[in-house]
């Protein structure tokens, strides 16, 4: 009797010990979670019916910031500034991506230093991307103006006719692809050489390879890659922070860079409206979370994922 | 099959031109920036490769006008204590959520990757409230604070990397009698070294680059941190201001610097790194 209860309690008392171990391992996390992620949440949908400067405590106001934010034109021209960048960018990055890794697959042996070369410029702090943007592109002087004269046209003035600065921002973007392109080159080296050889033997071209072949099996990282970039161009802000906006700026075309987080960190720091800018920010969270959403909707239909691998 | 391969070498000819030609495009703006910052001012625009005039100038003129040292020590600070309790506690977080089974794991961990889908932007506020009742607004304790508590991105990387490891050698350790922190520290973290040299990395170039929470937390021109600092440099030398390129451009060279060095220094994690992330999303 004695013995068989040792042998019940045995397991039981080693889950125990496993489970205290798991848990302490991942404490640092839980806390973090809830001081840094749970209650801001929380915090913040509080804050979005609430008048708050900061320097007095808040006073509850209902729903008037979301009244104000369906009136204010400014969250419009916002919305609407991100949405037409998001939607310029992030076919253009994952285009250009998805090329430049084709290319760097049809290199070999030297695709490695090539590699090096596209990733390098994603170092360089979105700050310094800023300045390159309003120093390379610039309408007078700028080498990319240079470059395309030498091809015989006229270039725009990329930083300051309001209708250029979002295409300008979108090719700045390009630069920075480097990130993108290593995880499609590493997708289609994980592709395997069998079925291009059967592909081939069936006569189908570079063209119908790539199409029934390639795009398919490397599905899941071009999915993975548009999720990612899509939140990020919602999110926009440095690169047009520090080229449009700031103290004594305002000789440039702002209107047409007022991206939403721009706007909601002005209205936040810069005019103290901590309610509305909470409002604001659960706004852009509900954008986000719908956009991916249909993202994730669609890539069922169009994304192939190997086996149940994970 | 010697037909083919001698087509496919065909094939790469253009292929080589084409790729060299792109390299030109995305290497030449740091040239750009780095020959631009060597010119005198009327001679920024000029477009030239190799400058006229090279002078040391601009580096003396950036010195003399802004606190680069004092913004690059700042940086060096906030970049290291960002970048190793991010290391520490990620690899603690993952090693739980890897290692251990207990009841309630798995929806746990879907929690921290639900985590990483939520836009910064929305407990931008909030977060700045806890740190301002904290009294830490103008310090840098908010730019890597919250590193002590793990982050998503980090945990859910070397969590991929803990399972990877055979079960065995941590069972017979166990039955020697070595502790379950002994079993991290001692076996299973220099197991994982190169996972934690690539969060390392990549943190602190995240640390060393942004500009988002400087502008929020720091007011002292005293306590900037180089990218806030280069932000003050274009509002007060840029196109709003002195027009002084020259200023701005050096500045820029000397923010970007330390991550090409950063760069070359951890070449083969960044790039193993980011591939691997690709293929587990």
């Amino acid at each position: 009797m004695g013995r068989e209860a040792v042998t019940v309690a045995r397991p039981s008392a080693r889950a125990r010990r496993e489970r205290n171990a798991g848990l302490a391992f991942i404490s640092p996390w839980i806390f973090g979670f809830l001081v840094f992620t749970a209650w801001p949440i929380i915090y913040s949908a509080y804050l979005s019916l609430t008048d708050y400067d900061v320097l007095t405590d808040p006073s509850f106001v209902g729903l008037e910031n979301y009244e104000r934010m369906v009136q204010d034109p400014q969250v419009s021209l916002a919305l609407w500034n991100t949405l037409q960048y998001t939607l310029l960018q992030v076919p253009l990055y994952v285009l250009v991506a998805l090329a430049l890794a084709l290319l760097l697959h049809q290199a070999g042996r030297a695709s490695g230093f090539f590699r090096t070369a596209f990733f390098v410029p994603k170092m360089t702090p979105p700050v310094a991307v800023g300045v390159l943007l309003l120093l390379l592109f610039n309408g007078e002087y700028g080498l990319v103006n240079e470059a395309l004269g030498a091809l015989g046209i006229d270039g725009p003035s990329w930083t300051t006719d309001p209708d250029w600065i979002k295409p300008g921002l979108a090719l700045v973007s390009l630069w920075s692809v480097g990130a993108a392109v290593v995880i499609l080159l590493a997708a289609l080296q994980d592709v395997p050489v069998e079925l291009y050889d059967a592909a081939r033997v069936d006569g189908a071209g570079w063209w119908r390879r790539t199409r029934t072949v390639t795009l398919p099996m490397i599905s899941g990282a071009l999915f993975f890659v548009t999720v990612v970039n899509t939140i990020a161009a919602f999110q926009m802000f440095t690169e047009a922070y520090s080229a449009y906006f700031g103290a004594g700026n305002s000789t440039y075309a702002n209107d047409a860079a007022l991206f939403y987080v721009i706007y909601l960190f002005r209205e936040g720091f810069a005019e103290l409206h901590m309610g509305y800018a909470s409002a604001l920010a659960w706004l852009l969270f509900v954008v986000i979370m719908l956009v991916t959403a249909v993202q994730l909707l669609v890539s069922r239909r169009l994304v192939y994922y190997e086996g149940e691998q994970r | 099959m010697t037909a083919a391969t001698r087509r496919r070498r065909w094939v790469r000819v253009p292929v080589l031109v084409a790729l060299v030609a792109l390299t030109v495009v995305f290497v030449y703006p740091l040239v750009w920036l780095l020959s631009a910052s060597l010119k005198p001012r009327a001679e920024i625009f000029d477009n030239r490769l190799i400058p006229r005039h090279p002078t040391f100038e601009n580096y003396l003129t950036v010195w003399e006008s802004a606190p680069l040292g004092l913004w690059l020590g700042n940086t060096l600070v906030v970049t290291a204590l960002a970048a190793t309790t991010v290391t520490v506690s990620s690899a603690l977080v993952a090693w739980g959520f890897a290692h251990y089974r207990f009841r309630g794991r798995g929806p746990l961990f879907g929690l921290v990757l639900a985590t990483m889908m939520l836009p910064g932007a929305v407990t931008l506020i909030p977060t700045y409230l806890i740190w301002h009742q904290l009294g830490f607004v103008g310090t840098n304790v908010p730019l890597w604070a919250q590193n002590l508590f793990a982050s998503a991105f980090y945990v859910f990387l070397l969590r991929q990397f803990f399972l990877s490891l055979p079960r065995e050698p941590f069972e017979a350790a166990r039955l020697d009698g070595a502790s379950e922190w002994k079993l991290f520290w001692l076996v299973a973290v220099p197991l994982c070294r190169p996972a934690l040299v690539l969060t390392f990395l990549f943190e602190a170039q995240a640390s060393w680059t942004d500009l988002m929470r400087p502008l929020v937390y720091l007011q002292d021109t005293a306590t900037f941190t180089v990218p806030r600092g280069l932000k003050a440099v274009i509002d007060q030398f840029g196109p709003g201001g002195e027009s002084q390129w020259e200023v701005v451009v050096t500045a820029s060279v000397i923010t970007t610097v330390p991550m090409i060095l950063l760069f070359f220094a951890g070449q083969r994690y960044f790039v193993q790194g980011i591939a691997t992330t690709g293929s587990k999303g």
